[in-house]
C-alpha cells in the first residue's frame, strides 16, 4: 500500500491511518491512540465532562499521572503542603477514579514525568497518535509516533471522543548526517538545530529528525532530540522506529505480546518515508560541526558553543535586537563576556528532555573522583520512580550523593518550578531542561540550558564549563 | 463559547517577539481547577513588582491601555507551554483578537476555543497597526471576522486569512465536541476497524 502512488513521508503515513472524517476543506477527524493526562491541563477538562453528562470514551487509551506540581522530597507520599498543588493532585486522583482511568499516584514506584513514565510503560507503541496537554508529548515521536501537545479543550475533545479536529501540518526533514565528536551529545544536537532554525522555524510543521548522527543515538537520546521540536515550533518530531525502537518497547508491560507483537512488528518496520517522499522544509546539519552548546538568552534559540562569548545586540537585526538587549538585561550578562567565565549558583539535573538513566550514567561518569563545587546547590531529579530505582540499583546514586548532589523523588521540579524547587531572583542555573523563558524557574531565576554532561561539568567548577577539558 | 463577529476597540502594542505564554500566565497561577480569574495575573511578572504594585511602564498599566480589547504583537506570539490558561488569561482580562505576523501553533489552536480571534498579517500591515496602536485609546482598531478585515480609524483595511471551519466556528460559538460527536458512527466505525487491523493499538 505504502509503496504504490506518491512516495509518502512517515508523516502522511501515520496521518493518513488516523483520519475518521475528511470535510471538504480538509479540516479532519484524527484518531487518538493514547492520551496521558496529568494534574495541571486536566480539572477543568473532567469538569466539562461533568457538566455535560459525557464519559471518557476510551479510560483504556488514558493514563493519568501527576507530575508537574508534585514536590520532590521524600515526604510527599504523605503530604503536600502547597493548597492549591495539593488540592490538584488530590483532584486528578478523584477524576481518575471517577471516570476509570489508570492512575500512578505519588507514591507508586511508576509515577514521574509523563513523557518518561509512557515509554517506560510500554503505552509508547510505534505508528499511534499520542497525545497530551503538555507541549513536550513530542517526546514520544522518538518512537515513530505522531504525538503533540494539546490545550485543555482539546484534552476535554479527547476525553469524550477520542478524537481531534486537525488540519494536516507541513513536512519538515532535518537531516543529521555524521559521526558526533566527542562531548557531543542529542541535547547538544537539539539545541544546535533550533539555534540554527530559530523558535519560530518549525511552526506548522512536523519535523521528522534523519540521517546518520540521529539513527546513531540510543531511543533516550532521540527522545532528548524529539522533546525540544516544540522549542524550534513544531509540534511534534518524528524518527523512523528501527531495531533499537523495538528492543525499547519489547516486553514493556503495555506493549503487545505474543501473536500481537508480531502482527505489530511487521506493520511497524513499514514505518519509514519513502524514497523520494516531498518535504516542505529541509534543514541539513553536519554532525561534526556540532559542539557542546548553551543558550545564553531567553530564548532556546539563544544558542553558541561553549566556546564562544556572549553576543551584542546590534548582531541581531530588527525585533530580535530589541529581544537580545533585553535578554541580556535579564540575565546579567555583557556583550563580550567568555560563556566560560559565567559563575553559576545552581545545577538542575533532570526534565523529560534530560531525566532519562543514561543522563544520570552521563552525569556520574563526568563527576567519577571529582565534587560537586562548595556552595553550589545542585540537585538531581531522575524522570520517574523507575529511572530513580535503577541508578540506586546501579550505584550511580550513592556515587553522586557523595559527590554533592541533592538526591531528589521523581517529578518535572525545576523545569517550571510549580512546585517548590525553583531559583531565586538573580540566581543562575545550569539546567538540563528545555526552556530558559524569564521567570520559567523562578521570578526572575536565569537560566542556561545545557547537555547533562555540561551540566556536571558545571557543577565541578561553578562556571560554564567546557566538559570536553575534563573528559 | 462566546461568539465572536465584530469588534470595535483599543489596540495595545506589544512589539516584542516571542512572547511566550510563561510570560502571558506564570506557573504559580497554573493551579487553579477553574477557568475563570486568571485576568489579573496576565502577564503577572511584567506587569507587577515583587510587592504586588504595577509597574507603571507595561503598557497594559497605561491609562490608554487599561481597557485593551486587542493585542498588536510581535513575531511568534504564544510560543512555548501548551497551557491554555493563556488564553483563559487574556479572555478573562478582556483580549478579544491578538495581531501578529506569527503565532506558535498550540496558542494559535487554543485561542480558537475560546472565543479569540488570532491575526496574522505580514510584517508590513503589523507595523502600521503597530504604530495605530501606540497612539493610545483615540485610535480603535476594529475587525470584522465575517468581512475578514481589520480597519483602523483612519480608514485603511487589511484583510486576513482564516481557516473556514474555524471561522465558522468562532461566528457562531460552536462546541466542538458536540459537532464531532455528531460523527459518532464514524469515529465507531474506525474504532471496529482498527480491532481488527492493529489489536494493539
Amino acid at each position: 500500500m505504502s509503496t504504490q502512488g506518491t512516495p509518502k513521508t512517515l508523516y502522511d503515513k501515520i496521518w493518513d491511518a488516523h483520519v475518521v472524517h475528511q470535510d471538504a476543506d480538509g479540516t479532519c477527524l484524527i484518531y487518538i491512540d493514547r492520551h496521558l493526562v496529568h494534574e495541571v491541563t486536566s480539572p477543568q477538562a473532567f469538569e466539562g465532562l461533568r457538566m455535560t453528562g459525557r464519559r471518557v470514551r476510551a479510560p483504556e487509551k488514558t493514563v493519568a499521572v501527576p507530575d508537574h506540581n508534585v514536590p520532590t522530597d521524600a515526604r510527599r507520599a504523605e503530604r503536600i503542603d502547597d493548597e492549591m498543588s495539593r488540592i490538584q493532585v488530590e483532584t486528578l486522583r478523584q477524576n481518575a477514579r471517577e471516570f476509570g482511568v489508570e492512575l500512578y499516584d505519588v507514591d507508586d514506584v511508576r509515577q514521574g514525568i509523563v513523557h518518561i513514565v509512557g515509554p517506560e510503560q510500554g503505552w509508547t507503541l510505534p505508528g499511534l497518535t499520542i497525545v497530551c496537554g503538555d507541549s513536550h508529548t513530542a517526546t514520544h515521536g522518538a518512537f515513530g509516533a505522531l504525538a503533540h501537545g494539546i490545550g485543555t479543550s482539546e484534552v476535554e475533545h479527547v476525553l469524550a471522543t477520542q478524537t481531534l479536529i486537525q488540519k494536516k501540518s507541513k513536512n519538515m526533514l532535518v537531516r543529521v548526517e555524521g559521526e558526533l565528536p566527542p562531548g557531543v551529545t542529542a541535547k547538544d544536537i537539539t539545541l544546535t538545530i533550533i539555534g540554527r532554525t530559530g523558535t519560530a522555524g518549525g511552526t506548522g510543521h512536523v519535523i521528522e529528525y534523519a540521517g546518520s548522527a540521529i539513527r546513531g543515538l540510543s531511543m533516550e537520546g532521540r527522545m532528548t532530540v524529539c522533546n525540544m521540536a516544540i522549542e524550534g515550533g513544531a509540534r511534534a518530531g518524528l524518527i523512523a522506529p528501527d531495531e533499537k525502537t523495538f528492543a525499547y518497547v519489547m516486553g514493556r508491560p503495555h506493549a503487545p505480546k505474543g501473536a500481537a507483537w508480531e502482527a505489530a512488528m511487521a506493520y511497524w518496520q513499514t514505518l519509514k518515508s519513502d524514497e523520494g517522499a516531498q518535504y516542505d522544509k529541509v534543514v541539513e546539519i553536519d554532525a561534526a560541526e556540532i559542539a557542546p552548546v548553551v543558550t545564553w538568552g531567553t530564548s532556546p534559540e539563544d544558542v553558541l558553543p561553549i566556546t564562544g562569548t556572549v553576543p551584542r545586540p546590534e548582531d541581531f537585526e530588527g525585533a530580535k535586537r530589541e529581544a537580545a538587549a533585553r535578554a541580556l538585561d535579564y540575565m546579567g550578562l555583557t556583550p563580550g563576556q567568555r560563556l566560560a567565565d559565567v559563575e553559576i549558583d545552581t545545577v538542575f539535573i533532570g526534565s523529560c528532555t534530560n531525566g532519562r538513566i543514561e543522563d544520570l550514567r552521563e552525569v556520574a561518569r563526568i563527576m567519577e573522583g571529582r565534587r560537586v563545587k562548595e556552595g553550589l546547590r545542585a540537585m538531581i531529579v531522575p524522570g520517574s520512580g523507575l529511572v530513580r530505582l535503577q541508578a540506586e540499583q546501579e550505584g550511580i546514586a550513592d556515587k553522586l550523593r557523595a559527590a554533592g548532589f541533592d538526591w531528589r523523588m521523581a517529578g518535572c521540579s525545576m523545569c517550571l518550578g510549580m512546585n517548590p524547587d525553583q531559583l531565586a531572583p538573580g540566581e543562575r542555573c545550569a539546567s538540563t531542561s528545555n526552556r530558559n523563558f524569564e521567570g520559567r524557574q523562578g521570578y526572575k531565576g536565569r537560566t542556561h540550558l545545557m547537555s547533562p554532561a555540561m551540566a556536571a561539568a558545571a557543577a565541578i567548577t561553578g562556571r560554564l564549563t567546557d566538559v570536553r577539558e575534563l573528559v | 463559547m462566546p461568539p465572536f463577529t465584530t469588534l470595535t476597540g483599543v489596540a495595545a502594542p506589544m512589539p516584542l517577539v516571542n512572547i511566550d505564554t510563561d510570560m502571558i500566565i506564570p506557573k504559580q497561577f497554573l493551579k487553579t481547577i477553574q477557568r475563570s480569574g486568571l485576568g489579573k495575573n496576565l502577564f503577572d511578572e511584567m506587569r507587577y513588582d515583587r510587592q504586588g504594585n504595577e509597574i507603571a511602564d507595561f503598557v497594559l498599566n497605561q491609562p490608554a491601555y487599561r481597557q485593551a480589547e486587542i493585542l498588536v504583537a510581535g513575531d511568534n506570539f504564544g510560543c512555548g507551554s501548551s497551557r491554555e490558561h493563556a488564553p483563559w488569561a487574556l479572555l478573562d482580562f478582556g483580549i478579544r483578537c491578538v495581531i501578529s505576523t506569527s503565532f506558535a501553533d498550540i496558542f494559535h489552536g487554543n485561542c480558537f476555543k475560546n472565543g479569540i480571534l488570532p491575526i496574522t498579517l505580514p510584517q508590513a500591515q503589523v507595523d502600521v497597526l503597530m504604530d495605530e496602536a501606540r497612539k493610545g485609546a483615540n485610535a480603535r482598531i476594529t475587525v470584522d471576522l465575517a468581512a475578514q478585515t481589520v480597519s483602523t480609524s483612519d480608514g485603511t483595511v487589511f484583510t486576513f486569512d482564516i481557516d473556514p471551519f474555524r471561522k465558522h466556528c468562532l461566528l457562531n460559538g460552536l462546541d466542538d465536541i458536540g459537532l464531532t460527536l455528531e460523527k459518532a458512527a464514524a469515529i465507531d466505525a474506525f474504532e471496529a476497524r482498527a480491532r481488527l487491523a492493529q489489536p494493539w493499538a
